[in-house]
């Protein structure tokens, strides 16, 4: 109720005439019916789900009837299912995984669009630049399932990959590629930047293109090349963004994206491949451990949230310290 | 001196452009190769070395999968819940927009909050089956449409940009006596074409790309997606399955000469065709989109 107070004080022009909530609700009553669908989407495909998560706390036994009925009969469990989940040996395993793929990702796919953005800042030719830049947002728009598709066939026995490893004498026998852990990883992170790298220059040029043109031109009386422009100039006024986008990619360090992890991987490379989502989805949709599963996705979901609101706080502090 | 920098200068050309066309080449590629072995003769295929150009040039491939009811089914099915899906998403992100763009609304810290709040935190899948399931839209069209009906990031795009249009084109439809319903039909909604237009876009793309929901909320095969029938046929290629969906599509095609592998090329290209024919009408419109989302973060 107080915050529906607050705003009458803040806007009211004439505070004699004081409206009572009910003829704001009739003045508003259109506004209100615009609103309409939005909050019932939010109430049941976001907050319903919410209480759902109940279902973390008690032992949830499937088809036995309507959901609702069946969750609040269940027996409370309290916090059985965590303890489950940290103290059998999946728990290292899936969070070594998760952090693995996420930030080996972050390692290969954050560098790659500042050094695409300079490079295309530098080239004069405007056609070869807008084909590059065209071409190179393409794997954005894609589905990873058609993305995965194109991984698993370049990456297959005979795919390009390997016969240019073969051809170049680097290995004889052709690289299973998926079918062996080790390997993983590296595919999820180079994939992740082979499908974003292009796309996320964008925000990059644009913070390119407002640098002043003056600055490059002193460097030049002063006998800079144009490596050195890039060294002296370009980058440190990139340096904010950079450091901004770095901080809000840590806000998604346990977000491994369920659709890479979950059409690359196999069963011979589960051990690697599996992470939070993937492991809540096969224990939940595919074993029928519906608490469990969802005590996992509460975990992460949890974990994720407070991750969030310190990378926002940090992200705030710090893009007001280089504002003013 | 002047010499000397003149090479340096070549040489970091030289540099810059050898790494954008590798750029070029590993973004481009592999679609190409694609397209390549989805158009060549499927026996002719295995025996491999095939990446610039079809050896023995055929659309066998394209021609079983449309004569295939499950693909066919498939394309509908995808082409139905975007046709149907992105114009009631986008009006009702506009009409919520609009509403949330009054700050004089009752309770509109409480709306604002509630809405931002779906962005950050949410019930996870294994509850939100179950709520989905409870809302009996398992095995329905709906389920295509209604769990993705709002995008509340969009919802502040389009709010941003309502925030930003005049106040007094309003304010002289309410002196001439128009209500709020009316004011936004007539006179928000034509202005918010641009970025309408935009979100529309991202919306549509979402749908045509969407696999997930298909995968897991609808069992019957006439309810699946294009993308989520892929996702199968992918499946199948990993696990080895001796008789994959694929290859036995390949084998019901008598006449012409397919194969399973040939079949994965060609669905994985009719998945990507639309993506790429719509792609020089989005572009006008998504580095837009990408700068107001990057402004607001």
């Amino acid at each position: 109720m107080e915050t529906a107070v607050q705003p009458i004080s803040q806007t009211s022009v004439t505070p004699a005439k004081t409206k009572t909530i009910k003829h704001r609700l009739i003045a508003q009553r259109y506004l209100l019916l615009m609103l309409l669908p939005a909050a019932v989407w939010a109430l049941l495909f976001a907050y319903l789900p919410m209480v759902g998560l109940y279902m973390a706390f008690v032992n949830y036994q499937p088809s036995l009837g309507e959901f609702w009925t069946q969750l609040f009969h269940s027996d409370f469990v309290g916090m059985y299912w965590f303890d489950y989940f940290f103290n059998n040996g999946d728990f290292y395993i899936i969070m070594r995984n998760t952090l693995a793929s996420t930030l080996l990702t972050l390692l290969v796919s954050f560098p790659a669009p500042i050094i695409i953005a300079i490079a295309l800042n530098e080239v004069k030719n405007a056609v070869f630049k807008r084909t590059v830049q065209t071409v190179s947002y393409l794997p954005h728009f894609i589905s990873w399932v058609i993305a995965a598709n194109i991984i698993v066939t370049v990456l297959s026995s005979d795919g390009i990959v390997n016969k240019l490893l073969q051809s170049l004498h680097i290995t004889h026998q052709s690289i299973l590629f998926l079918q062996e852990g080790k390997y993983f990883w590296w595919i999820v992170a180079i994939g992740n930047t082979w499908k974003e790298m292009g796309y996320s220059s964008i925000i990059y040029l644009a913070a390119i293109s407002s640098i002043n043109l003056e600055l490059y031109e002193a460097a030049k009386v002063d006998g800079a090349g144009r490596f050195k422009q890039i060294i002296y100039v370009t980058l440190p006024h990139l340096k904010p963004t950079i450091v901004i986008l770095l901080i809000l990619s840590l806000g998604g360090v346990l977000n491994a994206g369920f659709d890479q992890h979950f059409l690359l991987g196999n069963g011979l490379t589960q051990e690697y491949s599996d992470v939070l989502s993937t492991y809540s989805f096969r224990y939940g949709l595919q074993n029928s451990m519906f608490s469990y599963a969802s005590a996992v996705g509460l975990f992460n979901s949890v974990v994720a949230f407070i991750i969030i609101v310190i990378v926002n706080f940090s992200s705030k502090k710090l893009n007001n310290q280089s504002l003013f | 001196m002047i010499g000397k920098s003149n090479l340096s200068d070549k040489l970091f050309n030289l540099v810059i452009y050898l790494f954008l066309c590798s750029i070029f080449v590993v973004t481009f590629y592999p679609f190409w190769n694609i397209l390549v072995v989805s158009l060549n003769d499927a026996t002719d295929a295995v025996r491999g070395g095939l990446y610039l150009w079809p050896r023995e040039f055929t659309l066998a491939s394209y021609q079983s999968i449309f004569r295939n009811k499950e693909l066919i089914g498939s394309i509908n099915v995808t082409v139905l819940r975007t046709v149907i899906g992105t114009p009631l998403s986008v009006m009702a992100i506009c009409m919520m927009a609009y509403s949330l763009s009054k700050r004089e609304l009752i309770a509109w810290r409480f709306f604002t909050l509630f809405f931002i709040f779906t962005m950050y935190f949410g019930g996870g899948l294994i509850p939100t089956y179950m709520i989905i399931k409870s809302l009996g839209l398992i095995d329905s069209f709906w389920v295509y449409i209604f769990p993705g009906l709002i995008g509340v990031f969009l919802m502040i795009l389009v709010r941003t940009f309502i925030e930003q249009l005049p106040p007094e084109l309003e304010e002289s439809a309410k002196i001439d006596g128009a209500n709020e319903l009316e004011i936004f039909a007539r006179l928000i909604l034509p202005l918010c074409v641009p970025v309408l237009a935009t979100i529309a876009l991202f919306i549509g793309i979402g749908h045509w790309n969407a696999w997930y929901d298909s995968y897991i909320y609808t069992y019957k095969p006439e309810l699946k997606t294009l993308q989520a029938v892929l996702v199968k046929i992918l499946n199948q290629f990993q696990t080895g399955a001796m008789v994959s969906e694929a290859d036995q599509l390949a084998n019901s095609s008598k006449r012409t000469p397919v194969s399973g592998e040939s079949i994965r090329m060609a669905v994985t290209m009719v998945a990507t065709l639309p993506i790429i024919m719509v792609y020089p009408f989005i572009q006008r419109f998504f580095v837009k989109g990408m700068m107001m989302g990057a402004i607001k973060s």
